[in-house]
């Protein structure tokens, strides 16, 4: 199969599960389970054969004119691959979890539909060619998420989305005007194409400081930069599994690629050193970090503690590339697939605790491992990884975030990330005392809010398994980082070939 | 139009007119033989849209096809461009849509009989009116179609024989006229002026001065009657919102696009240097998205929302004429090919959205936007279809309204006119807060249940390939921009 050929497929592939969910008729449960289970194998294995090829040396591009000098382009690159890896790996689960979640709920034909949709607009963000398709799908991710978010149907639901949209949206126009001005002044710029910003005369330099700024305030709204943060707490009222997507997979995720491809592939990292535009976004992810922290550190309940939790994780990314560096840029590579990976099992677990004991408050939790020893042991390894302690892979993220500040010469950044270990021990570590050490309703004390027995084993197996299969890749990630196809190894390859100064 | 013809008469020109008076038999004949049925409909239509398609192909191929009809003293100019050529396109594409909703509207609604069969004859007069305007090149023929054109108008809107509707049509009927009247007057002066009624030939031989600026004022006033353009838009919203479905879906797609085409030939030609004038036109379609927007965003009826949505889109069509205006090569190039494609995608998208609107309240038996409640669950392909409409208004891509906007946003800040960038954004804001707010509605769960009725599936389906069109548009815009480029700019 040609290049563009495999590249079309890979995103038609969720395109198609998407069309033929919605034709489907509601009640058609087996049809809709087996088509979004093939729809995601398909692309992962699609995925898969791409990182192969590009591993040797292929090459899959697509692309058409749109208007005079514009193109809609699609092309993998080793970057891109990663982010489409990681975007097609927790989509498998995250289907399988959602469908033991929403079983015998209503409106499922809905919400697998723009399910799947969401996911084909991830993975045109992760192989878009140039800024122009990049915001077709980032912003087709907006409108697919949106009923994802207000699936309820609750006023909480509905509210949570229309702040959703607010942010949303004007962050979309933002990225528009500062992508239509970037395409006045220098043309279409394909990425990878840094050579042309950088060859652009002095007297530009103050307009392109100013556009990198406007374009990463419309990013850093998904990507939940402080202060553009808001929606994403709020955003906690939708399902499990739609959290996972929205923190894990998709959302939070498109905003910082987004941001790496702004900087490393459009700006370029020595432009963007020369303009002083690092230091900015260090001292921008700092603070995201500290009060992303400091917030979760105030919640009472599960699912925001995981929010303001995200808000910190992801500006790890963002500290990375910050730096700058080749280990800074390894760091935040690698962060984006690891923080997903943890991510997601801390989501899937929340859920079922929520599901099976319909527990939500942290302080419900106690005793809760005897009850579900495999759940709470996932949530001990996402937890452990969170807080950056080995094997887990959020070890390595932070390894080379400090040796990544020491080459840059910025050594308060290690005080930043020493802070933010500790603040995350200081909420990770009481729940995981809890979970284990606590006496609960298992032990006799008390009882939980409201049990369901889904399953013979702790939970449903469609909830379980997911769970298992995210934390056991968490662990592998870390403990097999040297192997080859691992996400460090690979991100350490994309940063050898691609972007060394 | 049985004058003796120009012996330059070619194959191609035979092939235009007929595809342009075509629908005017053929409404006559379903006058006589109501169709009862949707697929006769769309048999009998769809050589037309091949036929102009074929045209097209000939004009990007061997230019523009120009002619004149001599009716003794008399010289009737037309031409057809790619412009020209693409907006046939559309008329014919939009047109067969209605007609085929038509019959579904007629099967799913008990219409009265005898109003259902005077439907066809005005649609086939309106298909014939607005095929002339788009090739008509003087101003004697722009003002025969243009007249024809809003009679069969307001016919259409009288259709319904009922209480508002037929208050709604009446003062749409005194509006039009009081538009013709000023239209009448300009064309009066400029005759007295340069003794011409052609369009290429008032272009040579006006030279700006009091008696021009008078003249194009009348004209554009009455343009902007017709067209609805903020703040003469008060007639618009009463007969949309009372009309039959297919007949506000062609109303807000093209009648009211027409009068801005003429608009914008006449501009183009008389006054294209008029800056104050121009940016007084911009200064107004502004208007008209802030105005439109938010009165969508209050209106408390589907139909009124999407009525309004109008108003304020036809304002974006209005921030071309101050990017036209003595501006660079490339800010107008990109002017002109943002201002043609909004169009065309915001006709799609409208003619879509009342569709889909439609067949909501038709289907829920509600017209107001709090009864959706829950029409997510029960009715979900005409809220789908509404969705993607919207998606095209609000600018989103993939859609010809992100395109679209794209080229607008380019020209604009290109030509460092920040006022329209600023525009652009809060319209579009608006119009998510207005598509939205229908949406939170719908989504709602804790509704009672009502019962439904079906429709003819054929509804459904014309409506969502009209907004799946309008998404197409976006990315295959190349293909028209480029007959655009090639010809029609003047």
């Amino acid at each position: 199969m040609s290049g563009g050929l495999l590249l079309l497929a890979t995103l038609c592939t969720s395109l198609f599960a998407a069309v033929m969910i919605f034709l489907l008729p509601e009640r058609a449960f087996r049809a809709r389970t087996g088509l979004n289970l093939g729809a995601a194998l398909i692309k992962l294995s699609l995925v898969a054969w791409m990182v192969w090829g590009l591993s040797r040396g292929g090459e899959y591009s697509l692309e058409f004119p749109v208007l005079e000098g514009l193109a809609f382009a699609l092309r993998a690159d080793p970057l891109g691959i990663m982010f489409a890896g990681l975007s097609s790996l927790l989509w498998l689960f995250t289907t399988v979890y959602a469908i033991g979640y929403l079983e015998d709920s209503p409106n499922r034909k809905r919400f697998f539909g723009f399910f799947s949709l969401c996911v084909a607009s991830t993975l045109g963000i992760s192989l878009a060619g140039n800024l122009f398709t990049f915001l077709i799908f980032y912003e087709l991710l907006t409108l697919s998420t949106y009923p994802l978010v207000v699936h309820r149907g609750t006023s909480q639901a509905l509210a949570a989305g229309r702040v959703y949209l607010r942010f949303t949206l004007t962050a979309g126009l933002v990225l528009m005007i500062g992508m239509v001005a970037l395409h006045a002044l220098a043309g279409d710029i394909r990425f990878g194409e840094r050579e042309i910003l950088a060859g652009l005369s002095p007297d530009h330099r103050p307009l392109l400081v100013g556009l990198f700024w406007g374009l990463i305030a419309g990013f850093g709204v998904k990507a939940a930069l402080v202060p553009l943060h808001g929606w994403l707490p709020r955003a906690m009222v939708a399902p499990a599994p739609v959290s996972a997507l929205l923190h894990a997979v998709a959302v939070v995720k498109a905003g910082a690629f987004g941001i790496v491809r702004l900087v490393y592939d459009v700006y370029g990292i020595e432009l963007s050193a020369e303009l002083g535009l690092l230091t900015g976004l260090v001292v921008v992810a700092a603070v995201t970090i500290l009060y992303g922290s400091l917030r979760a550190l105030a919640q009472r309940e599960l699912k925001p503690l995981l929010a303001y939790s995200t808000v910190s994780q992801v500006a790890y990314i963002v500290l990375g590339i910050g730096l700058g560096g080749p280990l800074g840029t390894i760091a935040a590579f690698s962060h984006l697939l690891h923080q997903g990976l943890m991510k997601a099992t801390l989501f899937f677990c929340a859920g079922n605790y929520a599901e099976e004991l319909g527990i939500h408050r942290i302080d419900g939790l106690d005793g809760a491992g005897r009850r579900m020893p495999l759940t709470s042991l996932a949530f001990t390894v996402g937890a452990l990884g969170m807080i950056g302690l080995p094997p887990v892979v959020g070890f390595f993220s932070k390894w080379y975030l400090g040796t990544g500040a020491i080459q840059a010469g910025m050594p308060w950044v290690i005080a930043v990330l020493v802070a933010s270990s500790l603040l995350s021990a200081v909420y990770f570590l009481p729940i995981l005392g809890r979970l284990w050490f606590r006496p609960g309703p298992d032990h006799g004390v008390g009882e939980w809010p409201e049990e369901r027995r889904l399953g013979r084993l702790e939970t449903h197996p469609w909830l379980l398994v997911p769970v298992v299969a995210t934390a056991l890749f968490s662990l592998m990630a870390g403990m097999l980082a040297g192997v080859p196809f691992s996400p460090l190894e690979w991100a350490t390859r994309v940063v050898n070939t691609e972007y060394l100064p | 139009m049985n004058a003796p013809l120009a012996p330059s008469l070619s194959f191609p020109a035979v092939v235009l007119w007929l595809a342009l008076l075509v629908p005017l038999l053929l409404g006559l004949l379903a006058w006589r033989f109501p169709p009862r049925r949707m697929l006769p409909v769309l048999l009998a239509g769809t050589p037309l849209p091949l036929a102009t398609f074929w045209l097209l192909h000939r004009v990007s191929a061997g230019g523009e096809l120009v002619g004149v009809w001599s009716l003794g003293e008399l010289q009737l100019h037309w031409r057809l461009n790619g412009l020209a050529g693409l907006l046939l396109l559309l008329t014919q594409l939009l047109l067969l849509a209605s007609a085929t909703y038509a019959v579904g509207y007629w099967r799913a609604t008990v219409l009265p009989e005898r109003a259902f069969a005077g439907f066809w004859p005005l649609l086939g007069g309106l298909a014939a009116a607005l095929g002339v305007i788009w090739v008509a090149a003087d101003l004697l023929t722009l003002y025969a179609a243009l007249e024809l054109m809003g009679l069969t108008a307001v016919g259409m809107m009288l259709l319904p024989g009922k209480g508002a509707a037929l208050v709604a049509g009446m003062r749409y009927l005194i509006y039009a006229l009081v538009g013709s009247l000023a239209w009448l007057l300009g064309v009066a002066l400029l005759l007295g002026a340069s003794g011409r009624l052609d369009l290429a030939g008032l272009a040579a031989t006006t030279e700006p001065g009091p008696v021009t600026g008078i003249a194009m004022a009348m004209l554009a006033a009455g343009l902007l009657l017709k067209a609805a353009i903020f703040p003469l838009h008060g007639w618009l919203v009463p007969v949309h919102a009372s009309a039959w479905t297919p007949v506000s879906a062609l109303h807000g797609a093209l009648v009211v696009k027409a009068s801005f085409f003429i608009l914008m030939q006449l501009w183009q030609r008389l006054v294209p240097e008029g800056v104050a004038a121009a940016w007084l036109l911009g200064l107004l379609g502004s208007l008209a998205v802030l105005w439109g927007g938010l009165q969508a965003w209050r209106a408390n009826e589907l139909k009124k929302v999407v009525a309004w949505s109008t108003v304020g889109q036809l304002g974006y069509l209005m921030l071309a004429f101050p990017l036209l205006a003595g501006t660079s090569a490339a800010v107008a190039t990109l002017a002109w090919q943002a201002t043609w494609l909004q169009l065309a995608g915001h006709a799609l998208a409208k003619a879509a959205m009342f569709m889909a609107a439609g067949n909501l309240l038709l289907a829920a038996g509600e017209s107001r936007i709090t009864d959706l409640a829950g029409t997510s669950r029960r009715l979900p392909l005409p809220l789908m279809t509404f969705g993607l409409a919207a998606v095209t208004l609000m600018g989103l891509p993939p859609s010809a309204g992100f395109t679209a906007k794209w080229l607008l946003l380019q020209a604009a800040i290109l030509a460092g006119q920040w006022l329209w960038v600023a525009v652009l954004v809060v319209g579009s804001l608006l119009t998510a807060a207005y598509v939205f707010r229908v949406f939170r509605c719908a989504f709602v769960e804790a509704a009672p249940r009502h019962e439904v009725r079906s429709l003819p599936a054929g509804m459904d389906l014309i409506a969502l390939l009209l907004s799946l069109s309008a998404l197409g548009l976006g990315l295959a815009a190349e293909w028209p921009l480029a007959l655009l480029r090639g010809g029609g700019m003047p």
